[in-house]
């Protein structure tokens, strides 16, 4: 009984079969949107500073060009995503719900290694087939860390760290400025200019600065910390007058619901 | 060949003032050859929400059922019609299910979304791709497989603020000079007007080669 009742979780194979037969027969299998993205993560003396573009790309085509690429773990862990964009949210997302519970049976403030852990494990049991690479960083009892997840689940532990296809401009940026104790605001320029240094020299990574920044005390996140890309006004409007179009069929649909109170009889009320 | 051309089909959703508007073309295709051309591809999940399911029909078919029936199941669970943005997350963990033998769908969705507390309705739309990654956009989603030239199309033609009869205007021109572009979209199509008070559906005239 309580086997039927459960819910049914995990992934859901059914189709595979026949999505095979298809891939077999030629049929090219589409492929999905993904964050070609530039994230990065560095240390500094309190915490944290974590970065991301906000570019969402599907093939040559920018499918997002806001899209939030810094997804929330707990109050004080945050995680960067690049890859399969599916596979970072609901990856993050369940890893979030996980460390949320964890953290309620144990009473404790989770810790970064946790969320690094189940991150690590879930995603070698999926053999690199959920293509996550993840920055993860936050601060627990133990200090600040700061982690790069690959999607096999190889992990590193980095004063500071890039990834996604904007990785190597990212990186050139820190390997020349990154020095350990940097101050608060020093640490948020540093990540902004190379996040900046992706989103201007590779392809796969534009428009916005997300920036995040976790200490001790409190985690802001500065969405579109900085916005270099903004569309200007345009010149003139392209509206069409009414009526260019022309239609065959119109359907309105009301959805404002008349009453109308009939009395039926008058008899008082009964008030005894 | 790819899959998502195999029966061929576009949708597009755009954001107006207090308004959204979602349309589809009618093509069925068997690739190049056309089947028919009545097949909506825009379905009503409340009175303020429609989905647009672009992809390979059968899918088409299946997902339109599904989510009929996970509406269903949440609206009689929570005794309130669903609200667009967590008709989202439905959409996107129904298609996440199947990351490795995935639908070939890529939704959209439009509707009003009421704020729980001022009543207010305000726009909402949103995009998925086919393993259920959604894309909240303020102003268009696009789908299908003119969905590369309804991109630039919508970004020539999309101004905020449009009233409801300007934003029929807008969405309808995106589509249908998008689509004539398309050798798989076309053959018509239909434009849902989602108004605090109305919803006004009109079948448009359109090229039929």
């Amino acid at each position: 009984m309580a086997v039927a009742a459960a819910a049914q979780t995990g992934f859901d194979f059914s189709s595979a079969s026949r999505n095979a037969y298809l891939a077999e027969r030629g049929v090219k299998l589409p492929n999905a949107t993904s964050t070609g993205t530039t994230i990065v993560g560095c240390l500094f003396q309190d915490g944290i500073v974590l970065g991301a573009d906000t570019r969402a790309t599907a093939g040559p085509i920018v499918a997002d060009k806001n899209c939030e690429k810094i997804h929330y773990v707990t109050e004080s862990i945050r995680c960067c995503g690049a890859g399969t964009a599916a596979d970072t949210e609901f990856v993050t997302a369940l890893i979030s719900s996980n460390m949320e519970l964890h953290a309620l049976s144990t009473g404790r403030k989770p810790r970064v290694v946790t969320a690094m852990t189940m991150l690590k494990q879930h995603l070698f049991r999926y053999q690199g087939h959920v293509g996550a690479a993840l920055v993860l960083g936050g601060v627990d009892s133990t200090g600040a860390h700061l982690f790069t997840i690959h999607p096999h689940g190889s992990t590193d532990k980095l004063p500071y760290v890039t990834m996604g296809s904007g990785s190597l401009a990212a990186m050139a940026v820190f390997e020349s400025k990154w020095q350990p104790n940097l101050s608060r605001q020093a640490a948020i320029d540093l990540v902004a200019e190379a996040i900046a240094a992706g989103i201007f020299n590779d392809l796969g990574s534009g428009s916005n600065i997300d920036v995040c920044v976790i200490a001790p005390e409190k985690t802001d996140m500065l969405r579109n910390y900085i916005m270099p890309n903004e569309r200007v006004q345009k010149e003139k409007t392209y509206g069409f007058r009414r009526g260019t179009t022309a239609w065959t069929a119109e359907k309105i649909r009301s959805l404002i619901i008349n009453e109308e109170v009939t009395q039926v009889g008058n008899e008082a009320m009964d008030t005894s | 060949m790819s899959i998502m051309e195999y029966n061929g089909g576009s949708v597009i959703a755009m954001v107006g003032k207090d308004c959204v508007a979602i349309a589809s073309d009618l093509r069925l295709g068997n690739q190049a050859l056309t089947v028919a051309t009545n097949f909506e591809k825009i379905f009503p999940v409340t009175d303020r929400i429609y989905i647009g399911l672009p992809g390979l029909a059968t899918d088409v078919t299946t997902l339109r059922e599904r989510f009929r029936y996970r509406v269903n199941m949440y609206t009689i669970k929570e005794s309130r019609t669903i609200e667009p943005s967590t008709f989202a997350h439905l959409v996107s963990s129904t298609l996440y299910e199947r990351r490795f033998g995935p639908y070939f769908i890529e939704p959209i969705i439009a509707g009003l979304e009421r704020n729980p507390a001022t009543g207010e309705l305000s726009p909402y739309i949103a995009g998925a791709d086919l393993i259920g990654c959604l894309n909240f956009a303020k102003d268009f989603v696009v789908a299908g497989t003119a969905s590369d030239k309804l991109f630039g199309v919508a970004e020539g033609l999309w101004e905020p603020g449009l009233e409801p009869e300007d934003l029929f205007e807008t969405i309808s021109q995106t589509l249908l000079n998008a689509v004539d572009r398309d050798a798989y979209s076309g053959w018509g199509a239909i434009v849902h007007v989602i108004t605090k008070d109305k919803v006004i559906s009109r079948t448009l005239k359109g090229r039929m080669d």
